[in-house]
């Protein structure tokens, strides 16, 4: 990665608005929302339940289109693409690490971590040597053949983090990925996040409810009522 | 990328193999059935032309009276004399071999055994007409036909039941009250389209007119063809000729009638093709249940795994590939179910066809179909559920339980 790249926004929001529904009921989630994202960064996005960081996290994810205002994801305006070129944006430089984990159920870890090669059209030699490669960096590579009903919580989301990392992301995007943790293994997962940060300069983007883990991140984002109200650092800054 | 929608439709259809089965099932049934039963048809259709042929290939049977029966009201139809076969003997051309049949019915006796069987009184050349062969003993001697002497050939039922293993050929045996000498036994035919032909005794025609008809009447005159000739300008000469020979003015209606073996051939084949194709009718509608089937299956596993395709859009999936996901997995469902209701079905004709007494026929033309037709129902009925698949909203579609 080129130095002069790396302070440089990868993510920008310009006075982004979301409205959900039509006429009288139209509810408005976003009311502008202005944010930069630089490369290598690790922001924890925290608020209460309806200040919009969910939304904002689906328009990051190009998950969803913003209803208002800009999104340039590298350079590129994401709120003019389609479904299938977002779709292609995510296969080619996002991540996702979900709360519910969600891997495929009756489907060894190998098997979904290899899934995105499959979207990219990699070849099975390649599948197994890059999935094996990233189940090697969450440390599961002796449970490559176990299906996630035989996996405890903390090693579904360790499998979880191997399928989103695979592709070598440009920006990892977790949406409260320790919710369904005890605080043990939630310190886990936050340190394996932080460890593929800061060596494999990946940028984490991560929505949490828990100050302990949102203190992982360097830049911490307080959303309210569809505004961001502030952006602090983090101890990890 | 269709290799990555295959290697997924199977991963996904490996991963629940009982649903699978299941969700196919209607599929092999549908195929097996309509496969076993147009296999079965044919088989059918191809037992009737065997039996027919079996009655003699282009024989014309004349008959007094118009069509089956003996016509409607008025004064019954003469019937034939000896000098009419005569007639067809010298004037008509393109005959191999034309012979008398008087018919009667009675029991016959041999040492205490009864058995109820026709009789036909009728030449030797009843044996060339029919193409039927004696393979014990002989055939009437010409002295014997002239004299209208009391000698039998039976057909293999009455040897059966009569003789009970016995060597039928010099025994003397009794037929409606009269002794009667078996000279010969006619070559099994086994069922015809008529009941079973080899159920016969058959005797010279002068001593069935003597004894048991009482007159010197023919009622059936049957003409075999000359294979060199056409049947129909046989028959049209035929007509002519009785015509003339039976007096009928110009544009009153015939008073007896021919009929041509190979109307019977046609006419029944033609029924028995037209059975197996509305018994396929029949089974090709449980091949459409099958198909509604596999959509119903596919719609609840798309409903079942709205979550699963979240995950797949969220990761990068654009809409066609998990429209294909879901397209070539009902796909392979249906061709796979196709395979096995072939594979049932060749078993099941295997196994029925001898208890039908029909002949197995293979037609790789019908399983082609029947595949074809399976494939093109997983298109069909997948396509809906694949189409709401690719259309979910990933993020609803990560939030569904």
């Amino acid at each position: 990665m080129a130095p002069n790249t790396a302070n440089s926004p990868i993510i920008s929001l310009r006075r982004v608005t979301k409205v959900y529904g039509e006429g009288p009921t139209a509810f408005q989630a976003l009311k502008g929302i202005d944010l930069d994202i630089k490369q290598g960064d690790f922001v924890a996005v925290m608020g209460p339940s309806g200040s919009g960081k969910s939304t904002t996290m689906n328009i990051l994810g190009c998950l969803d289109v913003p209803s208002g205002g800009e999104f340039l994801f590298k350079g590129r305006h994401v709120e003019t693409l389609d479904r299938d070129q977002r779709a292609l944006l995510r296969r080619r430089y996002l991540g996702f690490v979900f709360q519910g984990f969600n891997l495929l159920s009756r489907t060894t870890a190998l098997e979904n971590v290899e899934l995105p090669l499959l979207y990219r059209g990699e070849d099975k030699k390649q599948r197994y040597e890059m999935g094996m490669a990233a189940l090697d960096k969450v440390g599961l590579k002796d449970w490559w053949d176990h299906t996630p009903a035989e996996l405890s919580g903390g090693q579904q989301q360790r499998v979880a983090i191997a399928r989103a990392i695979v592709t070598q992301p440009d920006v990892l995007l977790a949406d409260e990925p320790t919710g369904n943790l005890d605080s043990e293994r939630s310190v886990e997962i936050m340190e394996l996040l932080t460890d593929l940060n800061r060596n494999s300069g990946i940028t984490v983007l991560m929505v949490t409810h828990e100050p302990d883990m949102a203190a992982f991140a360097r830049t911490i984002v307080h959303f309210k009522d569809g505004l961001v109200e502030r952006i602090e650092q983090g101890l990890a800054a | 990328m269709l290799g990555t929608t295959v290697i997924l439709a199977f991963r996904a259809i490996n991963r629940h193999k009982l649903r699978s089965f299941l969700t196919t099932l209607g599929i092999i049934i549908g195929v097996a059935a309509v496969v076993t039963m147009v296999t079965l048809g044919n088989g059918a259709t191809a037992a009737v032309r065997e039996q027919i042929s079996s009655l003699g290939a282009n024989v014309l049977q004349l008959r007094p009276g118009q069509g089956f029966g003996r016509g409607g009201g008025g004064p019954r139809p003469p019937d034939f004399k000896e000098r009419d076969l005569t007639a067809i003997e010298n004037q008509l051309t393109g005959v191999r071999a034309v012979a008398p049949v008087v018919q009667s019915s009675g029991t016959a006796i041999y040492e205490g055994n009864n058995w109820s069987t026709t009789v036909y009184g009728t030449t030797s050349a009843y044996s060339e007409v029919q193409q039927w062969k004696v393979t014990d003993g002989r055939l009437f001697l010409p002295e014997e036909e002239a004299a209208g002497k009391s000698v039998c050939i039976i057909g293999n039922t009455v040897r059966t039941n009569l003789f009970q293993g016995a060597e039928p050929v010099g025994k003397r045996m009794r037929i409606k009250g009269v002794s009667c000498q078996v000279v010969g036994v006619l070559a099994t035919r086994g069922q015809g389209g008529f009941g079973d032909q080899d159920d016969v005794v058959v005797m010279p025609i002068k001593f069935v007119q003597r004894r048991f008809t009482g007159d010197r009447d023919i009622s059936q005159i049957m003409v075999a063809v000359d294979d060199a000739y056409d049947s129909a300008t046989v028959q049209n000469s035929l007509e002519e000729l009785m015509r003339e020979r039976r007096k009928i003015k110009a544009g009153d209606q015939d008073n007896f009638n021919v009929f041509d073996t190979k109307q019977i051939s046609d006419t029944l084949t033609g029924t028995t093709t037209i059975l197996t194709q509305i018994v396929g009718a029949v089974a090709a509608i449980s091949l459409l249940v099958g198909g509604i089937g596999i959509m119903n299956i596919m719609l609840v596993s798309v409903t079942e795994r709205t979550r699963e395709i979240g995950i797949r859009l969220a990761i990068g999936a654009v809409a066609r590939e998990v429209l294909m996901q879901f397209l070539v997995e009902a796909i392979v469902l249906s061709c796979l179910g196709g395979l096995i209701g072939l594979f049932l079905a060749l078993i099941a004709s295997v196994a029925i066809a001898p208890l039908m007494q029909v002949p197995f026929l293979f037609d790789p033309k019908v399983n082609l179909i029947a595949f074809l037709f399976s494939a093109a129902i997983g298109v069909v009925f997948g396509y809906f559920p694949a189409r709401r698949a690719a259309a979910l909203n990933p993020i609803d579609a990560l939030r569904h339980e």
